[in-house]
This record gives C-alpha cells, structure tokens and sequence, in this order.
C-alpha cells in the first residue's frame, strides 16, 4: 500500500518534473506530501475493512450473547482473566513502542526505530505466547468448539470420576432429567412454585417444536425469567424429594452457585449449548491471534528496511503505515478483552 | 478555482498524433512487461480480457441451463448436474465478470487518464489486485475438478455446510470467492485514494465527469461491504471444515443469521455492480447528445445516496426465510426508497438528452438500451420489495427476470456500451459501425425476449433452480421462447466480439477524439501515451462541448480554434 | 518540494508515555469494575455497559494520540468511526431480527448433541 522504491524506470526519458525525483517517490507523484497523504488514507481505508471483517464477529457475538447471555456469564468463568489482562497490557505497551518507533522515524533517529521495533516485536511475541498457553490449556482440557466440544476423548476423561454405580446411574438419569426440565425451564414463573419433575424412570422426552405439555404454544409461555435468570434445573432447588437418590452435588452447593469446575460436562447445571463461548471465543481470538502474527511478520520486515537504511526524516511512511496496522490490532484486543473475560 | 499557469505542453494537447509509434502498447514488449506492468492500462487490458473470458464460459453455463429447460422432464442432464450448473453461471458471473467488469477493466484504463494523472495511487496493490483475480479464478477452477459445486452462489447453509449434502467444491470455491473480495477490496481503494489525492489542478469533486462520481461510490462499497463477505466467506469453511456450529441449530447456531451476513455484502454488492454502470450512462448520454449533462449535482449526490442506501436495505432478500415480520417491514419501507435516486438518474439522463444533437452510435444505442431494460428491472425491485407480493414472488423465475433485467441488462449492457465508447481510446482503432447496430439489435432483442418471458413464468408459479417442471403447468411455451432469446442473445455476443476483433486488426485508425467528449481522456492520443500525460492538464468544464467542432481530416472532434484552452487567454494555444 | 519532510508531525515521547499510562490505568479499571456486582440494584446489564463504555474511551484514546487523528484530516476519522457506524447497523438489525423469533425455538440442546453427551462414557452400562 505504500510507495516504498520507485521501480526502476523502463520509460527513462519520460520524466517531465522539474524538480529532482527522490528514490521513493513514485513517478504519478508530484511530492512527498502528497504521497505520504495518500499512502495514508489508503491504509485507513484498509483498517475500516478490517474493522468490519471483525465486525462479522462482534455481529455473531451480539447475537447469541443478546439472546442467550446464560451462556456467556457461564463460559467466561472458565477464562482466565490474569492472562486476558497481561495480554491487554502487552498489546497497549507494544501500541507504545510502535508510535514511538514513528516519532523517532520522523526526528530521523535510527537507532530509536530499531531499539522500538524490536520490543514492539517483543509485544507481539509476547502475545502469541501468552495465547499458546491459553490455547494449550483449553485444548488439553477440552474446551473446543463445536461439535469437538462434546466428542471422546477430549470429554470423556474429564466426566464426573463416580465410582459407584449408584452414583453413575444417578448422573445419567439427572442429565436427562436436566434435558427434559431445560424444555420446561421457561414455564417457570415463581420459583416457588417448581412444576413437579417427571420420575427419573421415563426416558425424556423433549416436546415437539412449538408445544408444551398442556398443549400451549412456546411462545405463549412466559419468557422473562428465562433471559437473565442463571440456568438451573428445578432438580437442584426444592422438590429433591421427588427426584429419587439426593445427589451429592446438590447437598454441598447452594443454589445459584456456580461449581468450580475443569470442564462444563462435568457440570449438570450448565445451560444448554454452553460451547457456543467457547466456539465464538475461539473464533474471534483465533482471527485476532492471525493478525497479530501478520502485524509481527509487518513490524519484522520493517525492522529489515530499517537496519538495511530505508528511511529517513523524509521518508518513513511504511513505518507509519505499519503503525497504524498494529494499533488496529490492538484496538480489536482492547474490545475482545472485556467481551470474553469481563462480563 | 486553482489554474496551473505553467506552460503546458500543448502540442501534445492541442492535436496529439493519430496513434503515434510510442503508446502503452507499444512502449515496452514481451508477455512479461504486461504480466508485471505498473501500467495501469495494461492491467486493465489484462482484466478485460479475463473478465471477458469468464464472461464466456459462465454464458455457456447459463446456455446450458436454457436449454435443459427446453422440455418439463429436462432435456440434457440430471438435477445434480443441472445444480452445478446454474450454480456455477451464478457464481462465476457475479464474482469474475460482473462486480469486477467496469470497475477493474475499464475503470483502470479511464479512471487515471480522466484524472489527468500518470497512474493510479497504488500501482503495485493495481497489479496485486490483478493477480489475486487470476487466483480467485483458479480456486472456482480447482472447485470445479473437487468435487463440484451445487449451493447456489448464495451458499446458504445449512445445506452448504453440511459435509453429506453439498459437493466437495464448496470449500475452493468459498476460498476463491474470498480472494476475489479482496481484489476488489483492493481495487476500491486505489480508486478512492486516486481520485482524492490525483485530481488536476482545476478538478474540483463537482468537476469531475460523471463516470467517476460513479467509481468513487462504487469504491466505497467495495471498501466497506466487501470484508463482510470477507468473514462470511472464513465461517462458511470453518464451519464446513471444523463443524463449530455457527450457523447450525444443532449446535445452537442460526442459519438466518448466516443471510443477515451474506446479504449484508451482498446487496451493497449488487449496487457495486449497477453504480458504475449507470457512471457510463451519464458520460455516454451527455458525449453523444453532444449536450451538457442535466442536473450533474443530482447525478452526483445520488450515486452516494444509493451507495449509502445500499447498506440498509439487505434484508428483503430474506423476506420468507424467518426473518421477523417487524424487521421485515422496516427493510420493505427503506427498500422503497432506494429506488429513487435511481430514478433520479434516469429523469436527468432523459433530460439531457432533450433537444440534444444526438449521434446514433453504437454506444448510445447500448445508453439507450440501458435505460429501457434498467426501467423495467427497477420498477420489477418495487414488485419484489413489496411484502405482500414478495411472498408469491420471491424464488420463482420473477426474481430471475428481475435481477437479470439490472445485472445483466443494465449493468452488463452498460459495460459493452462503454466498451463501445472508449474502444477507440483503448486500441486506437474504429470499429465498423453497422456491424456494431447489428449486435446492439441482436442483444437487445435477445435480451428482452430470454428475460421478460422468465416474468410471466415467475408470475405463474415456475420456481427458480428447478431443473424439471410439471408438463402441464403451461410453463414450457414460456421455457422454449425464452432459451430461443438465449440463443439469439449468444449470437448477439458473437457477432460483437467478432467486429471488435476484427476491428483490432483490420480497423480504422480512431482520432483521439471520435465522439466529441470533452473530458480529459479525449485529449490525448488514440491510445494514449506510456505516461498518459507528460504535463497535468488544466481542465474546465467537462460537460461543455460548444468549444469541440468536427475535422474532416482527421474523422474526429477537436478543439476549437477560435477558444482558448482553460488556463489560457489566447486561443490557439502553440 | 521532494526533499521536505513528508510527515511532519511527530507525537512527543511524553505524551506517548503518559497515553499508555492513561490505558493501562483504564485497563486496571476495567477489571476492577467487573468483579463489581450490581445485582442489588436490579441491573447487572451495568457490567457490560461499563466494560464497553471504558473499551471506548480506551479505543478513541488509541485513536486520537497513537494512531495520530487528532492532528490528522477530519475524513480520516470520519473512515474511522463509519466502519464502526456500518458495524453498529449491522448488529443492530441482526440482534432485533434473530430476538423477535427467539420465542420459536425451544430452548434446549438438540438430539443430536444430546445424544453425543449420553454417549460419553461413565453413563452406566447396565449389562456389566
């Protein structure tokens, strides 16, 4: 996007400037300025592309988070805010670094761009790094998105290690008990009044689309109390004389009490399609962590021009330019930040 | 108003030489000084000839779509065939020719010289923007021989993410699609930097021609639209490749969200399509009704008022897909409204052409071809935008008629009409003018007759992407008139690629200025030098063409000799 | 004109630092804020609104000092906050459209997944 070498001229001759030509400048340029400004506005154009690529994602994001905010305040307990905020920090130092870097390009100090460059590079480096460890951790734990969330082996090895077989049966009929109460969940207006859950004996049964059991229509049941209410089953609150065998979980926790948990399968309470965080986390931190490494890949060559003596006081534009890239990225950061970690 | 006092060079100005021996194509020689030319004519060059080419494989597609609908139970193939075959027409048509046609083939020869510049600002991302075409196109290629493709070019899901529903191509072809975007993200801002920072001395934005106001709303659109496609396009794979249930309601995910997304892009890129289209028009109309343009502030302020429109109407493409009745009804009421900077344009080109000195050449047939079929399929959108009718219409062949009467017959006839109009320019030859009115009747004749029928078709019931119809439906006489229009419409093409082949070799030298334009293209030679312009011109007004008369010897327009040039005070320049 | 410094201004070290300061400072802010809880007053949507009001300040801040638009032309902010504008639309439209027929769909996870979690193991295999 920058002019940064005139090419070599294959129409020598043609030149009709008056003034003399410097090596950057391109031949379609009257001056400088004039291409310094317009290599500029080409690259702000191409940061609002990238702000409305990301957008996409913010879209999704604000969608189910809109309509299901049950799963975000329950998936962004599973992340760690100490390393979400260390890499707030890295990125907005490294912002530093880099405009630095162009502060000391336009004093014309060499020696200032490189020593700026390479912790910016440092920054970057650290980001990734931070991120390996997020990402390992979450891979190793099982936390993946999609349908990979659910799949053997990377959930199995985490499921509840119950080793009585009482205990085993108790889970599963609690889980689909939980599947057929999740459908019923809406119904509920008063939680004083728990409608009474079906014997763990039958298999569940998940109403067809659009009915409920006394024959209303889905959306004529009360919805309020489902959007923001923290997911529970009735199983857990009140009525534990009806649902067969006390479970453990439910004597040692108090309602609403979210478990500490390594992984949401371990957990009956979690709301239903709890992956989607963590397939929406991945997705936008995955796309972000690409960036950052084309930001690095970015600054590195730029580091190269300047130690081979590119630049000067009248001429740093890709240093600039490059800037303004790595502020985009740390701009998106400053956003996903909060988003996944924070609320 | 700033006027450049230095001496131009006006001898290059005043009478450049009938196709002198150094022009762009001659300046330098071999396949690699075009293949990694800075030139932005050459890569235009490059363009057309690519986009024509696809243009040519994507209509034997759509002839082979026609003609399986000859007979109700399908003449030639079988309905996974027929799929991939009205997928791939859709598909090639709307990311290689259509959005990139005037934009990257004749933008990038006109835009700079217009400007009276020596290049676009970026000449290098000009050529990436090229290549990344080239390999867009070879990514449809590789999905072709992978497996094929049978989504539909909108690639709605759930079907296109479903691994056992939709062909193995899907995921080449999305990656294609993706490049592509980025060409075209890459074009825009060349465009919108060129014409902010390169215009001469004396351009002020409302002396700019037409064409470009045209170009620059384009260019917005391709900037701020295309990236949505951008990420649409990534999910798509991801979630073909991985099953991460984004648009999935298996995994809780929602496959209207993916429309919102898709036609977010996608309607501003219709409009992408159409802007530059109705840019030519305006030139066009003005150059050979040899009258000043009326009401270029409309014009002007309504090729943005439709590029920011374009952005909030997306969802009546969603009407009967689950989209709410309330968002439903917000869409219907904008959608209304973007017709009428439309139609602004079209009572102003009307109006031009009013007591004009009019020139039936061949490109003001194709500006007057384009006026007709563009009435019929804006006024058809109001059919489509309305809730009520939408439900009956929406997926039948109306839809079809519709978008092919703005996409084709506007947009794609618009292009040829330029193509027309600055073929002289481009090779420095004349094409045979009767062959021209020729292909300009075959066209349109073909034209109306393949597309309106598909209205009656639609009307009645004929869903679109069918590969076979209920015999007794009374569909078939509709079917058979239409593909005989294909056919006579191919033929159309035919000839006119034959006469302006020809033309290349056998002829006859254009002027620089054949028409009578008056904007700044028109004063150098036929074609243009390597740089163009060795000085940056002054320019006055490029809608005023009383200082223009004809020479006899030269068999085209020149500068008056009785009025001076902008910026000086004696006629007679040299 | 060629050999003119084709930048011009140049944002001074200080301020620079100061700015990152500023950031890291809201940064720490932010967290703090989050792990406030506003259930009490009846409106724990506070917390997001508060994360995203600091995310802005700390985006425009960026913008204006790092990316240099205080001193740049207005239309370079004005690409700037468009794209944020468009983005603004967009999830506007999708939020109102996909939240009107939140009511259709049955809250629950599908067969497809239910069966894919009864099928891990510890469910009990009442043959052995």
């Amino acid at each position: 996007m920058s002019q940064l070498e005139i090419q070599p001229d294959s129409h020598g001759t043609d030149h009709g400037h008056d003034h003399d030509h410097p090596d950057h400048l391109g031949h379609h340029w009257e001056n400088s300025k004039q291409q310094f400004e317009a290599g500029k506005l080409g690259m702000w154009l191409f940061l609002a592309t990238e702000v409305l690529l990301f957008g996409g994602l913010f879209c999704a994001y604000s969608v189910w988070r809109g309509n299901h905010p049950e799963i975000f305040q329950y998936g962004s307990q599973f992340l760690d805010t100490f390393w979400g905020a260390l890499n707030t920090g890295v990125l907005l130092i490294s912002s530093m670094t880099m405009a630095m870097a162009v502060t000391f390009a336009a004093r014309g100090n060499r020696k200032g761009i490189v020593i700026c460059l390479v912790l910016t590079l440092m920054g970057a480096a650290g980001f990734m790094i931070i991120k390996y460890i997020e990402y390992s951790h979450k891979f190793h734990e099982g936390f993946l998105p999609g349908y990979a969330f659910y799949e053997e082996p990377n959930a199995s090895h985490l499921w509840l290690p119950l080793e009585h077989e009482h205990d085993q049966d108790v889970a599963h009929a609690t889980l689909e008990t939980e599947a057929h109460n999740t459908a019923f969940a809406h119904e509920t207006i008063d939680r004083d009044e728990m409608p009474l859950p079906p014997p763990t004996a039958e298999p569940s049964v998940i109403p067809a689309a659009g009915t409920g059991p006394d024959g209303l229509t889905t959306n004529e049941l009360a919805l309020e109390t489902a959007e923001f209410a923290v997911f529970l089953p009735p199983s857990v609150i009140g009525n534990l004389e009806n649902q067969g065998p006390e479970l453990d979980f439910a004597e040692h926790h108090k309602p609403g009490e979210v478990p500490h948990l390594s992984h949401p399968l371990q957990d009956p309470d979690r709301p239903p399609n709890a992956q989607k965080f963590f397939t929406i986390y991945f997705l936008m931190t995955g796309l972000h962590g690409i960036h950052v490494i084309i930001g690095g890949v970015v600054i590195l060559w730029l580091l190269l021009l300047t130690l081979r003596g590119r630049f000067s006081k009248g001429y740093y534009t890709p240093i600039d330019l490059g800037g303004l890239y790595w502020h985009i990225v740390d701009v998106i950061w400053i956003f996903l930040f909060p988003l996944f970690y924070l609320i | 108003m700033v006027i450049d006092m230095t001496r131009l060079d006006t001898g290059q100005m005043q009478k450049p030489d009938l196709a002198p021996r150094d022009n762009y194509l001659t300046h330098t020689r071999g396949i690699w000084s075009w293949l990694y030319t800075l030139d932005h004519k050459r890569i235009g060059i490059m363009y057309l000839t690519c986009v024509l080419s696809a243009f040519f494989v994507a209509g034997i597609f759509a002839l082979l779509v026609r003609t399986q609908l000859l007979t109700p139970e399908g003449t030639i193939m079988g309905q996974d065939d027929y799929n991939q075959a009205f997928t791939l027409h859709g598909a090639i048509m709307v990311f290689l020719v259509i959005i990139p046609s005037i934009p990257a083939a004749l933008g990038n020869f006109v835009l700079p010289i217009m400007l009276g510049a020596k290049d676009v600002a970026f000449p290098r991302l000009n050529l990436f923007s090229f290549w990344l075409w080239v390999a867009g196109a070879l990514f449809f290629v590789l999905a072709l021989v992978s497996g094929g493709l049978d989504t539909g070019w909108t690639f709605y899901t759930p079907y296109s993410t479903d691994p056992n529903s939709a062909m193995g191509g899907m995921i080449p072809a999305v990656t294609g699609a993706f490049i592509l975007g980025f060409s075209s993200i890459f074009t825009g801002m060349n465009f919108i930097v060129t014409i902010h920072r390169l215009r001469p001395p004396g351009m002020t934005w409302f002396r700019m021609p037409l064409f470009l106001w045209g170009i620059y709303a384009t260019a917005i659109l391709q900037v701020m639209a295309t990236p949505v496609l951008g990420i649409t396009l990534a999910l798509l794979a991801v979630e073909r490749a991985f099953g991460i249930g984004i648009f999935n309601p298996a995994l809780g995910g929602d496959p209207v969200l993916y429309q919102h997304f898709f036609w977010f892009y996608s309607h501003p890129a219709v409009y992408i399509m159409i802007l530059p289209g109705m840019a030519i028009i305006s030139d066009l109309i003005a150059v050979h009704s040899h009258r000043h343009i009326f009401g270029y502030k409309f014009i002007a302020y309504s090729s943005i008022a439709i590029a920011l429109f374009s952005f909030l109407v997306w969802g009546h493409h969603m009407f009967t897909s689950g989209q709410s009745p309330l968002v439903n009804v917000i869409f219907s009421a904008i959608t209304f409204s973007v017709a009428i900077p439309s139609a602004i344009k079209v009572f102003n080109w009307l109006a031009t052409m009013y007591k004009g000195s009019i020139s039936w050449n061949t490109p003001m047939l194709y500006a007057m071809g384009f006026i007709f079929i563009f009435t019929i399929g804006g006024l058809t959108g109001l059919h489509l935008g309305t809730l009520a009718t939408d439900i009956h219409l929406h997926d039948t062949y109306f839809v079809v008629a519709h978008f092919h009467y703005v996409m084709m017959g506007s947009a794609l006839i618009a292009m040829i009409g330029g193509l027309h109009h600055w073929w002289p320019k481009i090779t420095g030859k004349m094409y045979n003018e009767n062959w021209g009115r020729l292909g300009f009747t075959l066209v349109f004749i073909g034209f109306n007759v393949t597309f309106f029928t598909q209205f009656m078709l639609g009307s009645q019931g004929m869903p679109r992407r069918y590969a076979t119809y209920p015999a007794d439906a009374g569909f078939q006489i509709y079917h058979v008139i239409s593909s005989m229009g294909s056919y006579i419409l191919a033929v159309g093409f035919f000839v006119t690629a034959g006469y302006l082949l020809q033309s290349m070799f056998g002829g006859r030298r254009a002027p620089a200025n054949p028409w009578g334009g008056r904007s700044l293209e028109w004063q150098c030679s036929s074609p243009p030098p390597h740089d163009n312009f060795s000085q940056t011109p002054t320019v006055g007004d490029c809608y005023d063409f009383s200082v223009l008369e004809w020479n006899e010897d030269e068999q085209g327009y020149v500068w008056r000799s009785d009025i001076p040039h902008p910026g000086e005070e004696e006629p007679g320049g040299h | 004109m060629s050999g003119h410094d084709s930048g011009g201004h140049a944002v001074s070290h200080k301020m620079l630092i100061v700015t990152c300061l500023a950031l890291l400072f809201l940064t720490v802010v932010t967290v703090w804020a989050s792990k406030l809880d506003f259930n009490e007053l009846q409106l724990p949507e506070l917390n997001i609104i508060i994360a995203i009001g600091i995310a802005v300040v700390k985006v425009t801040i960026v913008g204006l000092i790092f990316m240099h638009l205080r001193w740049d032309r207005q239309f370079t902010a004005f690409i700037f906050v468009a794209s944020f504008v468009l983005v603004g639309l967009f999830i506007s439209f999708a939020m109102m459209d996909t939240k009107e027929y939140q009511p259709e769909i049955i809250q629950t996870n599908s067969e497809q997944v239910q069966q894919m979690i009864d099928a891990l193991p510890a469910a009990p295999k009442s043959e052995h």
